[in-house]
């Protein structure tokens, strides 16, 4: 039985470079994790949040307070203009227009936009907010924010909208309830876990974007939250900081970023956690 | 009789509105992205421009023949070390691994997809590009280096560990867990009727996944690979970073060059007239490219996703 030697000879050879690929790519994923932890860990102090951007020769001091004020503020100004629209959005295509064509078009659109590079997405905020306004300003990277959140959450309302059984529907306008009232009394509420995941993993994702920043709120180094001007960011000092040549700017690049990998960590896992109680109940 | 509309009217046009602004937006994208890269496209031709590998200040002559051939070329590496180790870490999540551990592995895998790229970027500068300085570059240098003619291509000219193959390689590792979990998901819909069939017949593991698993899930396979490539295309923070972002022809993969999204992050901000422009030509071909990926991509996923 030469034959089925070869043969199990084949199959133990490629089902150890498969396992062998996993270990190597699982490998790689967590060398980073643990880089950015050590190298994180290593520089993280206190005055990163206490303090506002220090020149670099000046030892002891400079952190990245403002930065992450602005970028909250940033993210903030994003979600109050995406969320409220992507939460509408999805509610049209999954209750009036669920039989439009046009709308079909506009959801498959929408998975599309979501790939959208983003750094297009920072040009377009650029010709449409920034060279009209004469300068670098906060309202063009929240908006250009917005556009990246915009689809993801019109999606996943449209899908977990979708997902509440016809029934309940019809159970509400059986009492006489408008489509307004059934929406958002029973649709909306009977999603609501599953729309709030999406807001939520939406929010991370935009939260450590930098390339739609570099060209619409830039940064600044100074304590300045005014969004009709450049707005400090943080993800856009990490950039800046980690190419300077200065060693303390470098470890407040490092630190920052553990700090931004944390937060996107944490606001994903919350996600999940989310969508499992929800299975299980 | 009533005047005016009713709550349930005012809400469904609420809505209305609210969906069509995806629409509006993507299409205020391109429109505003052809007319700012227009005065560039008129002046150079469309031709001319993409065939045209000069990127010159101080001539003002802007061709994007060079970006172009480094989005490319540095997509076709990653994908090149990507796919393979991002199909054997699906097949070994959906035939080798035990059951408890793959959910943990997935889980991980799509954790640390969501981690911003700005962090792959730094990660890139920091560890892996002294890394591949000192340790990769002087091997391939030693074998693939003393090769006739092409060898040339495969010395590193210039130190720093900034180049080509350093972005290459970072946008890899940013697609492996994207890939990995599609092709996963695409294995795992495989009708266990016809895998069970296989191996009544007597065939081994790796036959079954070769003449069964794989035919059948081919096309979602491809699907999430050129989901992946079209991500590449358009990922700046952590090519922007390694790249170096040089206007120089390519003598070597470990030299630096430029990439769209590396000459669009460097340059976009100090530029005017004629560059700015030739900069929102760049991005509406990156534009136009992922939009045709994805469309590629939607189809062989049979609109699932």
């Amino acid at each position: 039985m030469n034959n089925l030697k070869r043969r199990k000879a084949a199959n133990f050879i490629a089902m150890t470079l498969a396992s062998l690929c996993a270990a190597v790519g699982l490998a790689l994923l967590f060398i980073i994790l643990y880089d950015v932890l050590v190298e994180g860990l290593g520089s993280l102090k206190p005055r990163l949040f206490t303090q506002d951007p220090a020149p670099p020769n000046i030892a002891g001091a400079g952190g990245l307070r403002s930065a992450f004020l602005g970028q909250g503020l940033l993210t903030l100004a994003a979600s109050i203009i995406g969320v409220p629209l992507g939460i509408l959005g999805g509610t049209f295509l999954a209750e009036y227009g669920r039989h439009l064509r046009i709308c079909r078009f506009i959801s498959t659109l929408s998975d599309m936009a979501v790939s959208i590079p983003s750094i297009v997405i920072g040009t377009f905020a650029y010709a449409i907010l920034v060279k009209p306004m004469g300068g670098f300003n906060g309202w063009a990277g929240a908006v250009a924010l917005a556009i990246i959140i915009l689809p993801i959450i019109v999606r996943t309302t449209e899908e977990m909208m979708s997902m509440v059984p016809w029934a309940l529907r019809e159970a509400a306008f059986a009492l006489g309830a408008p489509y307004h009232k059934v929406i958002t009394g029973i649709v909306w509420r009977a999603s609501m876990s599953g729309i709030f995941t999406g807001v939520l993993l939406a929010i991370a994702r935009v939260a450590g974007e930098t390339a739609p920043l570099l060209f619409t709120s830039f940064n600044s180094n100074f304590f300045q939250l005014n969004m009709s001007r450049a707005v400090p960011s943080l993800t856009v000092s990490i950039y800046q900081y980690a190419a300077s040549p200065y060693e303390s700017w470098v470890g407040l690049a490092w630190a920052a970023a553990f700090v931004v990998t944390i937060l996107v960590l944490i606001l994903n896992i919350i996600g999940r956690i989310i969508v499992k109680m929800r299975k299980r109940d | 009789m009533r005047v005016g509309l009713t709550k349930n009217q005012v809400f469904k046009g609420l809505t209305a509105v609210a969906s069509a602004s995806v629409l509006l937006i993507v299409l205020a994208m391109l429109v505003t992205l052809i007319v700012e890269s227009w005065p560039a496209l008129k002046h150079f031709g469309l031709i001319n421009f993409l065939t045209t590998a000069d990127w010159n200040y101080s001539t003002e002559n802007f061709g994007a023949l060079r970006p172009l051939f480094g989005t490319f070329l540095s997509t076709l590496l990653a994908l090149i070390v990507a796919v393979p180790v991002a199909m054997g870490m699906a097949i070994f999540l959906t035939e080798l691994c035990p059951d408890k551990l793959r959910t943990t592995i997935g889980t991980a895998l799509e954790l640390l997809a969501a981690i911003p790229s700005i962090i792959y970027g730094m990660w890139g500068l920091f560890i892996l590009a002294p890394f591949l300085e000192s340790y990769f570059q002087p091997l391939v240098a030693k074998s693939l280096g003393q090769l006739p003619i092409i060898g040339a291509f495969f010395q590193a000219k210039l130190a720093g560990g900034v180049n080509l193959f350093t972005a290459s390689m970072i946008l890899s590792v940013m697609i492996i867990p994207f890939i990995s979990s599609i092709a996963r998901e695409a294995m795992a819909q495989v009708p266990p009727m016809l895998k069970e069939s296989s191996y009544g017949l007597g065939a081994t593991r790796w036959e079954t996944l070769r003449h069964v698993v794989i035919p059948y899930a081919k096309m979602a396979l491809a699907g999430g690979i050129i989901l992946a490539m079209g991500r590449a295309l358009g990922e700046t923070m952590a090519v922007a970073y390694v790249i170096g972002n040089r206007h120089a022809a390519l003598d070597s993969i470990f030299s630096p060059y430029a990439t769209i999204t590396s000459v669009m992050a460097n340059e976009f901000n100090e530029a005017s007239g004629l560059q700015l422009s030739a900069l929102f030509s760049l991005a509406l071909i990156l534009f136009l490219a992922n939009f045709m990926a994805l469309t590629v991509a939607k189809r062989l996923l049979g609109g699932k996703r």
